[in-house]
């Protein structure tokens, strides 16, 4: 095993970015993020990588892309405010294919809401920035082992199709305390460089399931990014009517995504075979899911339990292949319905009904009253 | 093969901008400035926004990017403390960079990190037709301002200075070589360089402002209006605020930000041990 250490989720989020290799941090004060950004500005000069302080959260989500231009494995940290102020930044990273995560450590909201824990922004974490034709990815860590090894996963995800991945945590999950065991092996994946020449080298072609490798400003590759719809090459469409491939790369930033699902889905299933009621949740939601359903089996009901990791992409197949059996299907989130209605979406012959909180977190009696009142 | 090919995008021509435009000019002084200073061009990286300004750095030759309507002076801070080797130039606008983007420019300037910001200033907003700048001059008329506009305009260079900008200058386009000259300065000075050009719009700030879309009719107007620095004092205070005053601002030193973080990564290695 390996070293077994005892810190908060904001903390254990820290030293997961760390061990995936970020070396730039970005980021203006907010709580409950705050935890990240300070244990960030001591962390990143022990480890030779640079954290800054921006003037706001437009400037942070910019200055973590630059940063990723220039080679770095970057990151941000906010929470629902500064959220949405990011969304034009986030668009354009997709827009760009430039790899850099962003933490959410959602509040409640609308506006400013306060620093009540709340999962309110999974609809914005997918549908956040404008012009909608993209598909992104959204974790959703539930302890604090997970704060670390979901961190690292996001920058894997990232590099690997050159897109900016949310860690979508809670007030509830960043400012929880329990056992983090570091593990002796992690694995890193790296950004894919281009080989080829500098003329043959077209930045943003490649199959449709991947993502082009990246070359680094400096490089001598003298590539050209813009938010612009662009070419292959990276140049603005001036013209529909002239580039008859000009939503080639448009398609591609929703198909790399789409058509590697399989690999990007992450769920956690248990009780699931011969259960006829499923709770369906995810972070916070999920811990008190998890209990209401041991001891609903101990009570003999046949209640399952499964755990989304990865909100979005959706997968909407597997969700129904494991709910196959079930005759209830309980969604709790403390929002006012978000992922319910996706449930919904992948199961319309099937009676999905809400528990939902609009603010903190489920309790195991609120879900076990609620499987009881079903069964 | 085209005389420019080395520092033009000549494979992208013709270009998109309108007859008589201010930003091939402003574009060309700024190759121009890195390709005398004889830096190793692929170490230089050219930032802009969004705006007609912003369109040329697709037509350099370099490590480059368009980035978001006012954010461009952001995303060079992360270019650059992430690799203070590359030589970070951003051509922004005057409603790009002062207006959007103006938090970024002052915090920039505050903390003196080594960009070389080139702000083409016409005066309004071109590119989305028209529109009332933060520069545009008291009582001109614009497609947001039909009775005139109400408002002062911003004075940048010394807005810029007294955020702590190290080098701070500003030229006309009927300046070329002063353009230039200054802009091989900002890049040569340690820290945050920022030079204003005030450019032609014919089809704007001509047309509107001058009522002419004559592009050599709005060079001789920024040549008749435009007063150095040094000569001031020799007219009139009213007839000063009417004026284009050009000249060098700002010429100091102090502590640059990503040599600071060298010396305290440096400082902190040492303590670690
Ligand atoms: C967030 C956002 N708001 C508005 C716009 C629309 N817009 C594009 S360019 C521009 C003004 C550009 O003015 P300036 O910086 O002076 O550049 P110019 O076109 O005059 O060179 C505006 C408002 C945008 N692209 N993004």
């Amino acid at each position: 095993m390996g070293k077994v250490l005892f810190m908060s989720g904001n903390d254990a989020c820290v030293e997961g970015a760390i061990a995936a290799g970020c070396r730039f941090f970005a980021g203006y004060p907010i709580t409950p993020a705050n935890e990240i950004t300070e244990r960030m500005s001591r962390r990143m000069f022990e480890v030779n990588g640079v954290f800054i302080q921006m003037e706001d959260e437009i400037a942070s989500i910019c200055a973590v892309i630059g940063a990723s231009w220039a080679g770095l494995k970057a990151m941000t940290a906010t929470s629902g405010p500064g959220f949405s102020l990011m969304q034009e930044g986030i668009g354009y990273a997709i827009a760009t294919e430039t790899p850099c995560v962003i933490v959410n450590v959602q509040r409640i909201g609308p506006s400013t809401g306060s620093i009540f824990s709340q999962q309110g922004d999974v609809m914005q974490a997918r549908w956040g920035s404008h012009g909608g034709c993209y598909e992104n990815i959204v974790l959703s860590p539930y302890s604090i082992q997970e704060m670390f090894s979901l961190t690292i996963e996001s920058f894997n995800l990232s590099e690997e199709f050159r897109v900016p991945v949310i860690l979508l945590s809670e007030a509830a999950i960043g400012h929880l305390r329990e056992r983090l065991v570091i593990p002796e092996k992690i694995n890193i994946v790296n950004r894919r460089r281009p080989t080829v020449s500098i003329k043959d080298f077209k930045p943003f072609k490649a199959l449709e399931n991947e993502a082009p490798p990246m070359a680094f400003f400096g490089d001598g590759y003298r590539v050209y990014y813009t938010g612009h719809l662009h070419t292959v090459e990276g140049f603005p469409v001036l013209s529909l009517e002239k580039y008859p491939l000009a939503e080639e790369v448009l398609k591609r930033i929703s198909s790399k995504i789409r058509l590697n699902i399989h690999r990007i889905t992450m769920l956690d299933a248990r009780y699931i075979n011969d259960a006829k009621i499923i709770i369906v949740s995810y972070g916070s939601s999920a811990r008190a899911a998890l209990r209401a359903v041991n001891e609903a089996r101990k009570n003999g009901i046949k209640a399952g339990y499964l755990r989304l990791i990865t909100l979005w992409p959706f997968n909407y197949q597997k969700i129904r292949e494991l709910c196959s059996y079930a005759d209830v299907v309980i969604v709790a989130e403390v929002n006012n319905g978000q992922i319910l209605y996706e449930v919904q979406r992948a199961l319309p012959s099937k009676n999905v009904i809400p528990l939902l909180k609009l603010a903190d977190t489920h309790t195991p009696m609120e879900v076990l009253a609620k499987i009881r009142e079903v069964v | 093969m085209h005389l420019l090919s080395n520092i033009i995008r000549t494979e992208r021509l013709p270009h998109e901008f309108c007859p008589g435009c201010a930003i091939g000019q402003v574009y060309h002084y700024a190759a121009k400035a890195v390709e005398e200073l004889g830096i190793n061009m692929d170490k230089v990286v050219f930032l802009s926004g969004i705006g007609c300004n912003s369109r040329g750095v697709g037509y350099v030759r370099f490590d480059s990017a368009t980035t978001l309507h006012g954010r461009a002076i952001a995303f060079a801070t992360g270019v650059k403390l992430a690799n203070p080797n590359l030589t970070v130039i951003v051509v922004t606008g005057d409603g790009d960079g002062a207006g959007i983007g103006g938090n970024h420019l002052i915090h920039a300037a505050r903390r003196n990190i080594d960009l070389t910001v080139i702000l083409y200033n016409n005066r309004v907003y071109a590119s989305t037709g028209g529109q009332l700048a933060p520069t545009t001059p008291y009582g001109m008329y614009t497609s947001t301002t039909p009775y005139g506009s109400l408002e002062e305009p911003f004075d940048l260079c010394s807005l810029v200075a007294a955020a702590g900008a190290v080098y701070v200058a500003r030229w006309t386009t009927a300046h070329p070589y002063k353009a230039i000259n200054s802009i091989k300065k900002g890049v040569l000075k340690k820290g945050f360089s920022f030079i204003e050009i005030i450019g032609q719009c014919p089809t704007y700030f001509g047309r509107y402002i001058l009522k002419t879309t004559d592009p050599v009719k709005c060079l001789k107007w920024l040549i008749e209006n435009s007063i150095m620095k040094e000569s001031t004092s020799k007219i009139p205070a009213e007839e000063l605020s009417n004026k284009i005053v050009v000249g060098e601002f700002v010429d100091k030193d102090r502590p640059e930000l990503t040599e600071q973080y060298r010396i305290l990564r440096e400082k902190l290695k040492l303590q670690l041990v």
